[in-house]
């Protein structure tokens, strides 16, 4: 394929031994130059079967981007999808102004670069681990056990956080066993983030590890031999072979962590943070969600949210680029 | 490289280490250390699951006393009753029901629809009908927008606002899509000469031999739409329309509200209420619990064949 075949499917680790991805025959050129006329007239069956995904991605997803509008003009509830008059940046510089606009920012970013920081690389230590363990019986026993929170509901996950942290909880009592005195968490604001990433990590770092075990099953056993031949012990095999063998999945995943930056955790902050815990938990999507509907200030809410929309757009775009030039590896 | 294979991460690595070469020390208790490691992961993981049982079978005095970690105190069912003989429960699992097949359904038959065509290298267009999915990966209305359409479609109230807006995920596309890529163009063009039209063929040629993949789907959409509380939160007002989960996040929110007002001394209510949680949680996850372990290889597979296959 000389057209990269752009948006395929992120998490694509490399298989050595898989069929060549690009093992389409070379006719197939000869097709790209029918005209639309006669794609049309061939695979209007084809085509049909789109048109209701096509109408649904036009409707649910790209009509409101077009919605965004309303950011630039007054909406009034009730009124029309795109807002009745424009007004320009106002509600750009409104927010540009607002002071708690940028303590959410700044706790957006904290809570983002924390969630990075152990989401991220986490799995990989945990596929690691488990890639060494010899009994087969242990290691699907480890891996089923730490998929399971991966399928709870995140209320769910809210709710046992509060139980766990709640005056007679657990951590108090161990707080307590420990001669200290039972703390509120969820009501102090310097225990928020220790608890969002902490839970956080529980839900996800198992389900994140499905794809470097995957990754690891596909790394040329002939490496390992050659590098113990080389005289290489285990952590060295593990430095110069295992890390390079899953480092497109790396890459990719964390490019698409990236991608989420902004948007961090925000149905588990709404469902974890209250009033007393805003100066360390409320984040761009929670203010942004009060401001619309507590406070009924659409136009504002969807400036906000454009805004933060773009940055993720912009971090996705310039990951993949630095990516793609640094190692190599790019999502498209 | 068999699914089986994939999932355990098993494969040739067993052949790794000959015979005859004995383990160096420092790799022995590398093992050593590795297996704490991985049963302190496990009992991290279990022990909130534990916890909860435990807290909803004990009675509240015990709990209050913080007196309650891995076994039940003061063994009673009184809560569980008292749930279940809440007909908003009910209502609201049933709910959680309908919603989930419905925007399953839905989900799945315009999620293969596109992933079929997405299949096809032959097309014209393709690469334009692959971005417009992908892109919304990265770029999306936003929340705001996306009320205001919801509202000025009517949507607002009915079930269509939880089943459709969410219908199609793309990272599920992108699996199916793999899937149908991978296999053998021969037999659809077989197929073809044996004057099947492109539905024929999809019906009858291609689903049945796709049984695996639609499994996984079906398996996904599921999941994610028995969990979902978000959207409903959003867009329904009436109690009687509501999933489950938004029952139990209304029951944790009215328990924070009287906490966050009442300061460090906890109310009476509040007390009251760590038990009714409990209880709700238990029952809320005890459906996925109970299926997991029979459908947890699937999502597994499932995920390696968007991966490996790519």
């Amino acid at each position: 394929m000389t057209v990269p075949d752009t948006l395929d499917p992120p998490p694509v680790p490399p298989t050595r031994d898989a069929p060549a991805p690009a093992g389409r025959p070379a006719p197939r050129r000869r097709g790209r130059r029918r005209t639309w006329r006669q794609a049309l007239r061939k695979d209007w069956q084809l085509y049909s079967l789109a048109v209701a995904p096509l109408l649904f991605f036009l409707v649910f997803r790209y009509l409101p981007m077009a919605g965004n509008v309303i950011a630039f003009r007054k909406f009034s509830p009730g009124g029309s999808l795109f807002g009745e008059t424009w007004v320009g940046l106002r509600y750009i510089r409104l927010f540009l102004a607002d002071p708690t606009f940028w303590d959410v920012f700044t706790n957006t970013l904290v809570l983002g670069t924390l969630t990075l920081l152990f989401c991220f690389p986490l799995p990989i230590v945990l596929a690691l681990l488990l890639n060494e363990v010899r009994a087969r019986r242990l290691k699907r026993f480890v891996q089923s056990v730490s998929y399971l929170p991966h399928f709870l509901s995140i209320v769910i996950v809210a709710a046992m956080v509060m139980q766990l942290t709640s005056m007679d909880g657990t951590v108090n009592q161990i707080v307590r066993g420990l001669g200290g005195e039972a703390v509120p968490f969820l009501q102090r604001p310097e225990w928020f983030r220790t608890i969002y990433v902490s839970s956080e990590v529980w839900q996800t770092v198992g389900w994140g590890t499905i794809l470097y075990l995957a990754a690891l099953t596909t790394i040329d056993e002939n490496l390992y031999e050659a590098a113990r031949i080389d005289g290489a012990n285990r952590w060295r095999q593990t430095w110069h072979v295992t890390l390079p063998g899953i480092r497109p999945t790396m890459v990719t995943l964390l490019i698409l962590n990236i991608g989420t930056f902004m948007a961090v955790g925000f149905e588990k902050i709404l469902l974890l943070y209250n009033p007393l815990t805003y100066p360390t938990g409320d984040v761009i999507s929670t203010y942004l969600y009060r401001m619309g509907f507590e406070s009924s200030n659409f136009s504002y809410a969807a400036a906000i949210g454009l805004f933060e929309a773009v940055i993720g757009l912009t971090l996705v775009l310039s990951a993949n680029a630095i990516s793609k030039r640094t190692v190599g590896t790019s999502l498209w | 490289m068999t699914v089986e294979a994939a999932e355990t991460g098993e494969t040739r690595r067993v052949a790794r280490r000959p015979k005859g070469i004995r383990p160096t020390r420092g790799y022995r208790i590398f093992q050593a250390v590795n297996a704490v490691i991985l049963t302190g992961v496990v009992i991290v993981t279990l022990y909130p699951f534990v916890n909860i049982v435990a807290r909803s079978l004990s009675d509240e005095a015990y709990i209050i006393a913080g007196r309650v970690n891995l076994v039940p105190r003061g063994f009673n069912l009184t809560t569980y009753k008292l749930v279940m003989s809440d007909a908003l429960f009910w209502t609201n699992y049933r709910n959680t029901v309908v919603y989930t097949v419905v925007a399953t359904v839905i989900s799945i038959v315009l999620t293969t629809c596109y992933a079929y065509v997405l299949s096809k290298p032959r097309l014209k267009g393709r690469g334009a009908l692959v971005g417009i999915a992908v892109f919304t990966m990265f770029f999306s209305g936003g929340l705001i927008p996306n009320y205001v359409l919801i509202t000025s479609l009517g949507m607002k109230n009915t079930i269509w606002a939880v089943v459709v807006p969410n219908a199609i995920n793309v990272f599920n596309l992108l699996v199916m899509k793999a899937f149908f890529e991978s296999l053998p163009e021969e037999l659809e063009e077989a197929a073809a000469v044996d004057g099947l039209n492109t539905y024929g063929t999809l019906l009858r040629i291609v689903l049945p031999l796709s049984k695996a993949i639609i499994a996984t789907m079906v398996l996904f959409y599921a999941v994610s739409f028995w969990n979902s509380w978000f959207t409903a939160f959003l867009y329904l007002d009436q109690q009687e329309m509501f999933p489950v989960t938004v029952y139990l996040r209304n029951l944790i929110a009215g328990a924070t509200g009287a906490q966050s007002a009442g300061g460090v001394a906890e109310s009476d209510a509040v007390q009251a209420a760590a038990t009714l949680q409990a209880v709700t949680i238990v029952l809320t996850t005890l459906p996925i619990l109970a299926v997991y372990p029979f459908i947890q290889r699937y999502f597994v597979s499932g995920v390696m064949l968007g991966a490996v296959k790519g």
